[in-house]
């Protein structure tokens, strides 16, 4: 059962390192059950963001709460966190290590055997359980480094670049727990700035640009609020009669295969009657604008 | 969790970490062996009592002074006995003593009369001892605050080099982690100290100086509460050397000043332990007042206020440094990016509640 009141919420929130401002006046929520996507370029303020609900920075402004209720340690320490800057222990064993960040986080030392060997077998390391950190390779400390974040059964997950440097599979497994994770009603913020994998990933978007949220919201309404409605068109012959048709704006053309975005106020059936009406239409579709196209519009 | 138990944690993986820990295991077992040795290898060497030829009607005085006994028929049978190494010595009639290139003070001293000796200052203690107590307590004393302290710094220096650092602070107050390193780090330094002691204390009864032992007595007695204020006062400037830099390589340029506040009050024990002057003030300085007062103690030197006035310095002097650490530590655990100058940690704590 997911509580509407179960959101982490930023609410203003500036920070400064010297006379660098690097977040200003920062809104915005990260819903239970969502997956958040928190997308910017190098330096726009995604690491400070999430340090900072973390509580290992302090914001010179702003409040972010949980549930309502500004952030306790206590409500922290339910938090789950993987910083941009992976790293654990190498001389201790995955295992061992785990137990010990569950122990951090407040479980009984039984409940954090328990929560680690579970976890280590649904991310594929039950059989490397043993080994000392430094001894797996990079993509196995990685499923280490995300066992480290969950143990606890985090209330709220806040992960920074989570698949930076992960194989393929790992991602699948990584994308895998995180989505079970949300599922059980966690909210879960995760930055990249692979914008691939926060399209197939994330519900919610948060766009940040300078320090300042460019834009925040459902995945879809993003798209519809920041491009326009975007065709492709297939026919027998040259495309080219749609640089004429009014309301079009040709996006790419490719002798009889064209991508046109629509003017907001126009329609699109009056352009297929068109096509039609010079030969056999093959193809006529609504194109989803990709990610990086949202982003190149709101961080100009 | 609140930061007590978040302490217990972290000390308790500190200790666990360290008792796997192949250096640390061999230095211990290797200052085992050195008190062992030091302990029960003079009394092997010294080889009891002389062992003495002589004619039976000869023998008497000598058995009765424990000396150990052969019997020879003739002063020509003892005194082959002597060249042939069989006996340490011989007595032949005169009586005159013979021996090979030392003379036997046992063997002399059973067959003299001994002018009656009284002592006026009866709790003086042997030279030898008196310089060898104070060199232990100081030596003691200099390898442990150096060596623990390096490894606080070290275990400080890993989780920021690694990175772990901010999973941990996310997670626990920094002043548990801080905390758990100390405590972990005092509790492993007074264990082994307890064990080398121990083994010491056996070493001596096998030896056969039990004597040694009561006099020793209330000067270790102080030279604990003085050791464990003097390691955390050391510990504590350890602990904000290794939060200033991100690699283990860059410990040698944080650490100097602590090793010079280590180092300079251990030379200066050991050279002017028989300055009374330089050992009143030394005994009142926090860096040297671990090693020095207890010395002055053992040699009957100081009094009985003294050791308080100077523990409450001492106390004084690790509060304030603990603070001052806690701080450096605190600003600069997060700054990964090069090296931290102490001015900077110490204005850039963040404060989050």
């Amino acid at each position: 059962m997911i509580a509407v009141t179960d959101v982490l919420r930023l609410d203003g929130v500036d920070r400064s390192f010297g006379d660098r401002q690097a977040l200003k006046n920062v809104s915005f929520d990260v819903v239970a059950g969502r997956m958040t996507g928190f997308v910017g370029g190098n330096g726009a303020g995604k690491t400070t963001t999430m340090r900072i609900i973390l509580g290992v920075l302090a914001a010179d402004a702003g409040r972010v709460t949980w549930r309502g209720a500004p952030l306790t340690r206590e409500a922290r320490q339910r938090f789950g966190y993987m910083p941009e800057e992976r790293g654990l222990y190498p001389k201790m064993s995955v295992r061992e290590q785990v137990t010990y960040l569950g122990r951090l986080h407040g479980m009984t030392a039984a409940a954090a055997r328990q929560a680690t060997d579970a976890l280590l077998e649904r991310v594929g390391l039950a059989e490397r359980g043993d080994d000392l950190l430094e001894t797996l390779s990079l993509g196995n400390q990685q499923r280490a480094q995300i066992a480290a974040a969950l143990v606890h059964e985090p209330d709220v997950l806040v992960l920074d670049e989570p698949f930076s440097g992960l194989d393929p599979l790992a991602v699948d497994t990584v994308v895998g727990v995180l989505r079970e994770r949300a599922a059980a009603g966690v909210p879960v913020l995760f930055s990249s700035h692979q914008l691939d994998v926060v399209e197939r990933l994330c519900d919610d978007l948060v766009i940040i640009s300078d320090g300042v949220i460019r834009a925040a919201g459902g995945r879809e309404q993003l798209r519809r609020t920041y491009t326009s409605p975007r065709f492709e068109l297939v026919v027998e012959t040259d495309a080219g009669w749609l640089r004429d048709q009014p309301g079009v704006t040709l996006v790419d053309l490719d002798g009889a295969r064209a991508v046109f975005d629509l003017a907001p106020d126009a329609d699109e059936q009056p352009v297929l009657h068109a096509a039609l009406a010079r030969g056999p239409v093959r193809a006529f579709r609504p194109v989803s604008p990709s990610l990086t196209e949202i982003f190149r519009e709101v961080a100009q | 969790m609140n930061t007590m138990q978040a302490t217990r944690l972290v000390a308790a993986r500190e200790i666990r970490v360290k008792l796997r820990d192949r250096t640390f295991l061999i230095s211990t077992v290797f200052f085992l062996l050195l008190a062992a040795a030091a302990t029960i290898l003079p009394a092997v060497f010294a080889g009891g009592p002389s062992t003495v030829a002589v004619t039976e009607q000869a023998a008497g005085p000598l058995r009765s002074a424990g000396l150990e006994v052969r019997v020879v028929p003739d002063d020509r049978a003892a005194e082959r006995a002597v060249q042939d190494g069989d006996v340490d010595a011989a007595v032949v009639a005169g009586p005159t003593v013979l021996a090979l290139d030392e003379a036997p003070d046992d063997v002399v001293g059973a067959l003299s009369t001994r002018p009656p000796v009284r002592l006026l200052d009866p709790d003086a203690v042997d030279p030898a001892v008196a310089f060898l107590v104070p060199f232990a307590f100081a030596f003691i004393f200099f390898v442990t605050s150096q060596g623990f302290g390096v490894q606080i710094a070290q275990s400080i220096i890993e989780e920021k080099q690694t990175r772990i650092v901010e999973i941990l602070v996310a997670a626990v107050p920094v002043r548990a982690l801080l905390a758990g390193k100390l405590v972990a780090g005092t509790l492993l330094a007074l264990g082994q100290i307890a064990l080398v002691a121990l083994v010491a204390l056996v070493g001596m009864a096998f030896g056969g100086d039990g004597g040694l032992l009561s006099l020793l007595a209330p000067a270790i007695g102080w030279f604990l509460p003085f050791f464990l204020l003097g390691f955390v006062l050391i510990a504590a400037m350890w602990a904000a050397a290794g939060a200033l830099v991100n690699r283990m390589e860059d410990i040698g340029g944080v650490s100097m000043p602590v090793q010079l506040t280590v180092m300079l009050p251990f030379f200066a024990v050991i050279f002017l332990h028989d300055n009374p002057t330089a050992m009143r003030v030394l005994s009142y300085v926090p860096f040297s007042a671990p090693t020095a007062m207890p010395l002055r103690l053992f040699t009957g030197d100081a009094a009985g206020w003294e050791p308080v006035v100077a523990l409450v310095l001492l106390l004084a002097s690790a509060v304030a440094f603990l603070l001052a650490g806690v701080r450096v530590y605190e600003g600069a655990l997060l700054r990964t990016n090069g090296r931290t100058s102490i001015g900077t940690a110490w204005r850039s704590r963040e404060t989050v509640a």
